[in-house]
């Protein structure tokens, strides 16, 4: 049997706690992703897509339920402790790329590497540069971002997220600021990385026709998950 | 490049214009705080230099006298009594030879010179002036006062019955070098001197007034045989004399001043310029590290998107805060640099600008390089703390909250 690489039990998220306004948007969310699943998360605005993102990607905290990534429980866990996982285990591909416009496409995928190794090392930089050039970025090493398209600095973005081969990807919206064409190759990007390297990923999506291509979609409505 | 130092300068250069506004406040700071030190410092050397070098730093006298009641009043017994201060007449210091060898060997004691001094009558044909008759020992009192330097005429030496007088009082009794001069004490004791040398101290009541002449000639003409009416010190460290005299005081039993005492009016008006000074120091200081702070707040909340992608990317609170620490930092490594620079560039200029008035620089256009390392250190500190309050922000913000932004 594959391993888990993310189990999420009855994750329960609120906001206000304790104050006459407390919303609960997460309600006991149950949830398992394989090693090398490709798994697409679908639901309207506002259903709580994005929070649960940032609690599995170790950027908030459910106020209830269990979060287990690689085998490892989250909760009791410091800030420290969870960045330092969230670093080694866990990509991310924002929406709107969020490259650091001071840096190079470069530099922005050698980031993560400098952040875990605290220097550039020449293994780290060869890595980058074959990262940039398998997204087809070769040429456009040394451009900053703001010399680069949306569907160009989306790709910078996924190669960032894979300079550490995390072992979990969590895409949100990807393509969703991209024309056709530009989500699609990134799409395929996407997939592709997750074929070779074996990489779980969690990609938010609205297109039912990217969803309908990964292994499995699940729905969150009203902040329930609906197993499709 | 380490992973914080890179961001920093990343960070540093994205922020083009407001980093270069910084710089130039910090560079401004360090400029006027090392540039106001340095002129200060030159200034009140020059002061000290020009009042110091015709005085000795510690001179050694015999007690004044006193007059001693025969019954002391008390409890029981009042006394009717008119007590008079008793007339100073001229003294010997009592076994000034022992005193001399005992003021060599204190330590901080650079040079003594036995003298002896006292009033005297100088005349010339119908013209006579009020003189300071000083005997001395001349190659020991050189080491003393620097009376090579203000020789006009001749070198500072006296044998026999050859004189050195001031520039002024040669010009009152039309002297010169080769001419013969009559002294007579107040004793009535009088002699015929040879003038061999003019010198001008900077002071014309000096110039007018003081008489070179051997030790044994004064002893001779003011009555003091074998004896010195003072004994004249150099020290190692001008502002260590007061210790070197309260311990020849406790040693010695004699009157002992040091310049510190005679001179307090000037020491005085040179700590209150010194106060003065630490007070601009310091506000300079505070505006300074206000501005570095206040940039680096901006900077935090302009790079709020790209503290959370950081943050999301692994890296921790901690790193974070040394970014901006290092921004502050570096802000004051690089403006102190610039900062002596043009502290530099500011004295050249300035030694141009003020002379003195015989025409010589007031001051000179040196750097201690103390003084710039101690400014290059405070800067960077400076730059440091005031970066503590907006790296902390930084460092607890939320990546959540930060990516949304």
């Amino acid at each position: 049997m594959t391993e888990s690489i993310l189990r999420l039990d009855a994750i329960c998220k609120s906001y206000n706690v304790g104050t006459p306004v407390e919303t609960e948007v997460l309600h006991g969310i149950t949830l398992a992703l394989m090693q090398s699943e490709f798994v697409a998360l679908k639901g309207p605005s506002g259903s709580g897509k994005s929070t649960l993102l940032n609690i599995i990607g170790l950027l908030e905290r459910a106020t209830a339920g269990t979060l287990e990534i690689a085998g490892q429980a989250t909760q009791l866990q410091d800030d420290a402790a969870l960045t330092a996982m969230r670093g080694r285990t866990i990509g991310f591909v924002f929406q709107f790329h969020h490259l650091l416009p001071a840096f190079s496409a470069l530099e922005n995928v050698l980031l993560p590497s400098i952040i875990a190794h605290g220097t550039v090392t020449e293994p780290s930089e060869a890595n980058a540069m074959e990262l940039l050039r398998r997204v087809g970025l070769q040429g456009s090493e040394y451009k900053r971002p703001g010399e680069l398209s949306g569907g160009m600095q989306q790709r910078v973005a996924i190669a960032r997220s894979l300079s550490l081969m995390p072992r979990l990807i969590l895409a949100d919206e990807p393509t969703g600021n991209l024309d056709t064409v530009s989500a699609n190759e990134v799409f395929g990007l996407l997939r592709e990385f997750n074929h070779d390297h074996g990489s779980a990923c969690l990609i938010v999506t609205h297109d039912p026709g990217l969803a309908a291509r990964c292994d499995r979609a699940i729905e969150l409505v009203d902040g329930r998950l609906v197993h499709l | 490049m380490p992973f914080e130092l890179l961001v920093a300068l990343r960070f540093l250069r994205e922020g083009r214009m407001q980093s270069l506004l910084i710089l130039a406040g910090v560079t401004g700071g360090v400029a006027v705080i090392i540039f106001l030190t340095q002129l200060i410092n030159q200034l009140q050397s020059t002061i000290i230099d020009r009042v110091m070098g015709s005085q000795a730093h510690v001179v050694i006298r015999p007690l004044e006298e006193t007059t001693q009641r025969v019954l002391e009043p008390n409890a029981d017994r009042a006394v009717a009594a008119t007590v008079q201060p008793r007339t100073q007449r001229l003294r010997s210091v009592d076994q000034w030879e022992r005193v001399a060898d005992l003021a060599t060997a204190t330590p901080g004691v650079l040079a003594v010179s036995p003298v002896v001094s006292g009033p005297a009558f100088a005349a010339r044909g119908g013209t006579s002036k009020s003189v300071v008759m000083m005997g001395v020992q001349p190659e020991a009192y050189k080491r003393v006062v620097r009376m090579d330097d203000y020789m006009t005429r001749g070198r500072f030496d006296v044998t026999g019955t050859r004189a050195l007088i001031g520039i002024d009082l040669a010009l009152d009794l039309g002297l010169a070098v080769g001419d013969k001069l009559r002294v007579t004490s107040a004793t009535g004791r009088s002699e015929t001197l040879e003038i061999v040398g003019l010198f001008d101290m900077g002071n014309r009541e000096l110039n007018r007034r003081w008489v070179f002449v051997t030790l044994k000639l004064a002893q001779t003409l003011l009555d003091l045989p074998g004896g010195v009416s003072n004994i004249d010190l150099t020290v190692i460290e001008l502002f260590g004399a007061s210790t070197v005299a309260d311990t020849l005081r406790m040693q010695t039993g004699l009157t002992v001043e040091s310049w510190m005492q005679t001179n307090s009016g000037l020491l005085n008006a040179l700590s209150n310029q010194t106060v003065s000074n630490n007070l601009i120091r310091s506000f300079v200081v505070i505006i300074v590290a206000l501005g570095i702070s206040s940039v680096l707040v901006v900077s935090v909340v302009q790079k709020q998107r790209e503290i959370g992608i950081l943050r999301a990317m692994g890296a921790q609170r901690g790193r974070i805060m040394a970014i901006f620490l290092l921004q502050g930092g570096l802000v004051g490594l690089v403006g102190s640099v610039l900062g002596s620079v043009l502290a530099y560039g500011l004295l050249v200029l300035f030694s141009h600008v003020f002379k003195s008035p015989d025409g010589s620089a007031m001051f000179a256009a040196q750097l201690d390089p103390l003084l710039v390392a101690l400014a290059s250190v405070v800067a960077c500190g400076v730059g440091l703390a005031a970066a503590v309050v907006p790296a902390r922000s930084a460092a607890r913000m939320d990546p959540v909250q930060a990516i949304r932004t």
